[in-house]
């Protein structure tokens, strides 16, 4: 076992170097001198430019810039935003809780949907219910979720008016955050209302996140369910007399859940590229609006920041859930 | 796996006189499949107004009718026949824009495709070939590739490259690539365990031969249902980097870029923005659909239960 570990995280080291050289080559690539952009329309003198290329060290060879990136990076120094002027990794922080949230009550949304879809799905293999719930699946598999995001709030927040459009919660409440968690904090704030608030803020967003992993994980249950309820022992607690409750709900499903928790793991890259439009959309003031924000003001070092935490932030996740699964599954060590 | 194995045993190139017989047994479990017979057809439909779009539009997709903004659909109060879906802010036909913006959808998924699978089967190939550690290089360098989220990773790229539907097809063109690689290579590694590949080494088969002609063929089958999945992944992913007005831009009538135009107007106008949505979820459930069907044909696994 420690073996499998040692090896899955040295695996780690090269891809992370990998990853920062990426963020940080694309930025050398962006179209227009950074100096120049901060700059603005004022313009910039070549003495001043000069002086600024050396403060920002863009004078030395790319070499040593990427070196210094790296170390930097490494004591967790991602530079400054161009537009701000505050740290990236501060800025990052400060928007993380919530993309947080909305990506875990997505998450929740997904997998209290799913996992009874698709386990009622198996259990009547062929018949009508399996085909409208695979159709549904199949659709919100599909669906462009920017438009899912329009209809939704044509029809709620337009026609019905039962949910505001954008932002986390009321401009009428005021309150310390601090853990950063709406729903949490409008609680501890003891204001009324502002829970409420908070949650109607986050309902069509939260859908609009979880519709794709909600489909995913019922198309992914009903399979392994199905591969399951093939397998003896279900046979066998069958003659046994167990009820089909019992036998679906207890005997299948949890050994079906093994190949659904990889997929509910590996679906976190999917969430937060779902973020970026989601949050785009409903003005959520999370990391994926302020990806969009920073590369269409050309702020580099929060691109280079935002895209490299997210990348190993992403890996985390992977590599966890490929740990996980060989303690799940002794055969997988064994490779 | 094993059923095409032993059709081709002998590395047999595929144009043999097999070929109409395992079209035809492709055909045959794949008609079963409701589901994606419809989707085949609504394909072929997209297909053709993909082809054809223009000369098919009733208006010109880019022509403003400056007295008829924003005019609803024809059975709606004050729609008119004339323009049967409506018009959008600028007086354009909807259904127009909708027709030929198929083709911009059409291209997006062909070219993807095309170039995403393409080198990914060439960089697969060589990665099961290679010696570990040009195959240790490859691999890593694909999870680099796959750590980024997808739609972010081409949102950087276009945003390097400039916003335009050409830099949008080559931005998920790579992002869609490591997949393909990755299934090659898994192919290729179980196929080269055979003993088809060794006999037509031992047959004096040069590397490029064993590659392209012998193993290739029988690692078909998962590469094909990928490439079905990624067309509607492209589209998808083209739409959306058009939402966000880093593909298509106006007044190209791409169904992404359309939405982004009609935003605005979302609470006045209700069919500029469901119509183009409409037309893309259509297109990438059908093919979806398709893709599900040709699972089922091509995979013995399933075929067989």
């Amino acid at each position: 076992m420690l073996n499998y570990v040692l090896s899955r995280l040295l695996t780690f080291v090269p891809t992370f170097i990998g990853v920062t050289l990426i963020s940080f080559m694309f930025i050398r690539l962006l179209p227009g001198d950074p100096i120049i952009v901060m700059a603005g329309e004022r313009g910039v003198s070549p003495e001043r430019y000069a002086e600024l290329s050396a403060q920002f060290g863009y004078d030395r060879p790319v070499y040593v810039q990427f070196f210094e990136y790296l170390t930097g990076v490494l004591q967790g120094d991602l530079g400054t935003s161009f537009v701000t002027k505050r740290p990236v990794w501060d800025e990052f922080f400060a928007l993380f809780p919530a993309t947080l949230e909305l990506s875990i009550c997505a998450m929740i949304f997904a997998v209290v949907l799913g996992l009874p879809a698709g386990v009622i799905a198996a259990v009547n293999r062929g018949k009508f219910f399996d085909r409208a719930l695979m159709s549904t699946a199949l659709v919100g598999y599909s669906m462009p979720i920017f438009w899912w995001a329009l209809l939704l709030i044509i029809v709620f927040s337009g026609n019905l008016q039962w949910t505001p459009v954008s932002g986390r919660i009321d401009l009428l409440y005021y309150f310390p955050d601090p853990t950063g968690f709406m729903l949490i904090d409008s609680i501890a704030s003891g204001q009324k209302g502002a829970f409420l608030s908070a949650v109607r803020h986050l309902l069509l967003p939260t859908i609009v996140l979880g519709t794709i992993p909600l489909a995913v994980i019922a198309r992914q249950t009903r399979s392994a369910m199905l591969e399951v309820l093939g397998e003896d022992y279900i046979r066998t607690a069958r003659s046994k007399g167990l009820s089909p409750g019992r036998i679906n709900g207890i005997h299948a499903l949890r050994n079906a859940l093994i190949p659904v928790i990889t997929v509910i793991g590996l679906s976190v890259g999917t969430l937060l590229a779902g973020a970026i439009l989601t949050e785009t959309i409903f003005s959520w003031p999370g990391i994926g609006k302020w990806m969009v924000d920073s590369i269409f003001r050309r702020d580099y070092p929060v691109v280079q920041g935002g895209l490299l935490l997210i990348a190993v932030m992403v890996m985390i996740v992977n590599l966890t859930v490929d740990m996980l699964y060989g303690v799940i599954n002794p055969k997988i060590r064994k490779r | 796996m094993t059923e095409t194995t032993s059709n081709e045993g002998q590395g047999a190139p595929v144009d043999g006189p097999e070929r109409p017989g395992q079209l035809r047994e492709f055909w045959f479990y794949f008609r079963e499949n409701r589901g994606a017979v419809i989707g085949l057809w609504i394909f072929a439909v997209f297909a053709f107004l993909a082809l054809f779009g223009p000369w098919i539009a009733p208006h010109d997709a880019t022509a403003q009718a400056r007295e008829f903004t924003l005019l609803p659909p024809a059975w709606q109060e004050g729609g008119s026949w004339t323009y049967v879906l409506g018009t959008d802010p600028l007086g354009r036909d909807m259904l127009s824009r909708l027709i030929v913006g198929a083709r911009y959808s059409f291209f997006v998924g062909v070219v993807v495709v095309t170039v995403a699978a393409s080198g990914g089967i060439i960089i697969g190939l060589l990665a099961g070939f290679a010696p570990k550690w040009v195959d240790s290089i490859i691999m890593r360098v694909m999870d680099i590739i796959l750590a980024f989220p997808s739609l972010l990773l081409a949102l950087v790229l276009v945003a390097i490259l400039g916003p335009s539907l050409t830099n949008a097809m080559i931005a998920i063109a790579i992002v869609l690539q490591p997949h393909y690689v990755r299934l090659t290579r898994a192919s290729v590694m179980s196929e080269l365990q055979k003993d088809y590949v060794t006999s037509a080494r031992v047959a004096g088969a040069g590397l490029a031969r064993l590659m392209f002609v012998t193993v290739l063929p029988n690692c078909l089958a998962p590469i094909i249902v990928q490439a079905a999945l990624s067309f509607s992944t492209a589209i998808l992913d083209a739409a959306a980097l058009g939402f966000l007005g880093m593909g298509a831009q106006p007044p190209t009538p791409e169904w992404g870029t359309m939405l982004a135009e009609a935003r605005e107007f979302i609470l006045r106008a209700w069919w500029v923005v469901t119509f183009p949505g409409l037309a893309i979820l259509v297109t990438v459930l059908a093919i979806n659909l398709m893709g599900d069907g040709l699972r089922d044909a091509l995979d013995p696994k399933l075929k067989r239960s």
